[in-house]
């Protein structure tokens, strides 16, 4: 049976989701519950812990129960061409454990034309903020016999894909929902053996070539996948994906018993989608980067490289760390060692990850917990966005103990297992790939130079002179939407409001004439820095006509304490005075995680204005006047595209 | 395994699917008799029973199953030919 194997086991799971059911604060028992999530757990015990889990969210102080509990909500259609109802509570348990609060709308199987092309109160009403297609293989086939030529069948699968793009885009521009479709898992016994393939109308060949289509249309329309038919052809779902038997009895295409790790796939997008992926990989060093023990083995008596199975094991896995480096990753290293001898184990020859690949590099004799809060703090990101690897059992069990937000992978025996292990968690999803990501690591790793650049500086206006820094402010348009949104969606602590936005929400605010939409780069001395700003300020009914509301104002941590707000406000405020602005107004919405921005207004001179009516309790509103010059002392050279 | 030890092994079963610690099964116990067992229900009693008795059951007899007494009787027949 598959099962969640990259989570650790409980001892008796059963006993302690009963133990839960007693806890009378509501709190926590959702946080024991997120705790349990992410456990091993079969579909009984998940459904169990859904049961708790709603009690609670469904209860008078859910928001702000799930607010202390540290969770993201999030609305998410399923239209399925078949029953998926099974499925419902691993997706909202497996939200969870990935930190968000799903709430989850079923449309009855097949009826997602209908719905889509057509009109549904109930959908309108749920207002998805995530439209999942699920279709199957048995859903619409293509009308084709088995002798039909390529052509026939190239132009049916465009016709049927064509199709897709209509409902993708209605979902798409009527709930400005993010799309993600399912492909088709291949269920129909071969016909003609090995030779089906080659058959242009095989019902392998018509899938294959339908899954080819959907992945490209998917990638031009921004659509994101849940490729069901590469895990599947993966083994990760094992036989029972397409079980006959649950097919003829209840229209599953999904048994039961694969509900938790299908729950899991989906919310580790909808994570991803809502930035909640994780963002740094944290490495043990001896054994797991290289067999053996660096200070007893020397470099010359480590096992790594060709040669041996173990060697060239532990080459594999380096490799694809450093291909996680490619993605954006942040590397780090954690490890019980002296600094200068784990330094000088980079030097090995075959060593796949260079020293300069690890932006946080901790090595000492003290305990791995509060190392990886060190490593967290030099990197300016939470607890949360780390993993950490390790082959030793016990320091993986103390690190779940002492820092249960950090995900701890429970690594196989054997080390040729690590990198399928580390991808099985589905930890690094990602909802978009753009050239900046190659760089973050490396951008992370120049910071650590930048800190240890301004401890060296006498003073501080000298350290930012001496930085050179230049920031370069674009509309966003086309080119820089992608990356626009992803950082809208993964920023959680410079960020005035958090709200979460698609490409195509986005776009919209982009386009209206009178809205500032700002992408902005930064660039110093050390590097480029890449995209580390997006502001949206927009007309808004609950201002004055002539004033803009900053809906969202978001900054990576990375460039923190340069003064690049102010510079960003210069720039803001001098558009916002040439399309005959007179104020701005500013929005702070509190959450777990941006209390560092809670007096960003007012340190930029906004004066404190009542909350407009409609707008939510707990922001603060700010005002600044346009016709006085804002106090914005920087040493940034701007430049305004 | 007898037909006894057979329903008092589906019992934690059914308080698991059912999330009910004071349900209680007997051969007599038909769907209409326990809230919740709908169809969505009966699968996943299905799934958890194949699963904790390692036996896996045909479409015909998914169709057939009438009452506990039935499931008991068919898993039985198959732990024990």
């Amino acid at each position: 049976m598959p099962e969640l194997h990259w989570l650790p086991r409980h001892a008796d799971l059963g006993a302690a989701i009963a133990a839960v059911k007693a806890e009378s604060d509501p709190t926590r028992r959702l946080v024991q519950v997120m705790q349990l999530a992410g456990y091993q757990r079969d579909f009984t015990h998940t459904t169990r812990l859904d049961r708790v889990a709603n009690k609670v969210l469904e209860g008078p102080d859910a928001v702000d129960v799930m607010r202390n509990a540290g969770l993201t909500p999030q609305r998410i259609a399923v239209l399925s061409s078949h029953t998926v109802d099974q499925l419902v509570p691993a997706i909202r348990v497996a939200g969870l454990h990935r930190r968000l609060a799903l709430s989850v709308h079923v449309v009855p199987y097949g009826m997602y034309r209908q719905v889509l092309l057509g009109h549904d109160q109930q959908l309108n009403d749920f207002a998805p903020q995530l439209v999942l297609l699920a279709l199957d293989a048995r859903d619409a086939p293509l009308q084709l016999s088995l002798q039909a030529t390529e052509q026939q069948v190239n132009e049916a699968v465009e016709t049927r894909v064509n199709e897709l793009r209509q409902l993708w885009r209605s979902a798409r521009e009527r709930f400005a929902a993010q799309v993600v479709q399912q492909t088709l898992v291949p269920v129909d016994p071969p016909v003609f053996g090995s030779y089906e393939g080659l058959v242009p109308a095989s019902p392998y060949a018509i899938i294959d070539r339908l899954n080819s289509a959907i992945r490209s249309a998917a990638r031009e329309e921004g659509v994101l996948l849940m490729d069901l038919a590469w895990q599947a052809a993966q083994g990760q779902y094992g036989p029972g994906l397409g079980d006959a038997t649950r097919w003829h009895q209840a229209k599953q295409l999904v048994s039961p018993e694969l509900a938790p790790l299908y729950g899991d796939h989906l919310a580790r997008i909808a994570a991803a989608s809502a930035g909640l992926s994780r963002k740094c990989l944290v490495l043990d060093l001896d054994n797991t980067l290289w067999g053996g023990v660096i200070g007893d083995d020397g470099i010359d008596g480590i096992q790594l490289g060709q040669g041996s199975p173990t060697g060239e094991a532990f080459v594999a896995f380096q490799r694809y760390a450093n291909l996680l480096a490619q993605l954006g990753v942040i590397l780090a290293v954690c490890s019980k060692n002296d600094t200068a001898v784990a330094e000088a184990a980079f030097n090995h020859p075959e060593m796949v990850l260079q020293r300069s690949n690890i932006a946080a590099f901790v090595a000492n004799w003290e305990d791995k917990a509060g190392n990886l809060r060190r490593i967290a703090s030099m990197l300016d990101i939470g607890l949360d966005s780390l993993v950490f690897v390790d082959d030793n059992p016990a320091e993986r069990d103390i690190v779940r103990r002492e820092l249960p937000e950090v995900a701890v992978p429970e690594l196989p025996e054997d080390i040729a297992d690590y990198p399928a292990c580390v991808a099985a968690g589905g930890y690094f999803d990602a909802v978009s790939f753009t050239s900046d990501d190659a760089a973050r690591g490396r951008s992370y790793a120049l910071n650590a130079e930048r800190k240890v650049a301004m401890t060296q500086a006498t003073d501080i206006d000298g350290y930012l002179r001496g930085l050179e820094m230049q920031l370069s402010a674009t509309r966003i348009g086309a080119a820089e939407l992608p990356r626009s949104t992803q950082l809208v969606n993964k920023t959680n602590q410079f960020n005035l409001t958090t709200r979460r936005y698609s490409e195509a929400e986005v776009e919209r605010i982009a386009n209206d004439p009178r809205a500032i939409a700002l992408a902005v780069r930064l660039k110093d001395k050390f590097g480029d820095n890449g995209l580390i700003s997006v502001v949206l300020a927009r007309p808004d009914p609950g201002v004055g006509a002539s004033e803009l509301l900053i809906d969202s104002w978001l900054m990576s941590c990375r460039v923190l304490g340069r003064q690049v707000e102010q510079a960003v406000l210069e720039v803001l405020a001098g558009l916002a005075v040439e399309s005959g602005c007179t104020a701005l107004i500013g929005e702070y919405r509190p959450t777990q995680r941006n209390g560092m921005v809670a007096e960003h207004f007012p340190r930029l001179g906004f004066e404190p204005i009542d909350t407009p009516d409609g707008a939510e309790r707990a922001a603060s509103f700010w005002r600044l006047d346009l016709h006085t010059n804002p106090d914005t002392q920087h040493f940034i050279e701007i430049l305004i595209s | 395994m007898t037909e006894a030890e057979i329903l008092s092994a589906l019992h934690p079963i059914f308080q698991d699917v059912f999330d009910d610690d004071d349900i209680v099964i007997d051969a007599d116990t038909t769907a209409e008799d326990v809230e919740g067992w709908d169809s969505l229900a009966h699968v996943n009693l299905v799934v958890a029973a194949e699963q904790r008795f390692g036996v896996k059951f045909r479409t015909a007899e998914l169709e057939s199953m009438r009452n506990v007494g039935h499931f008991v009787a068919l898993i039985n027949k198959k732990l024990n030919g």
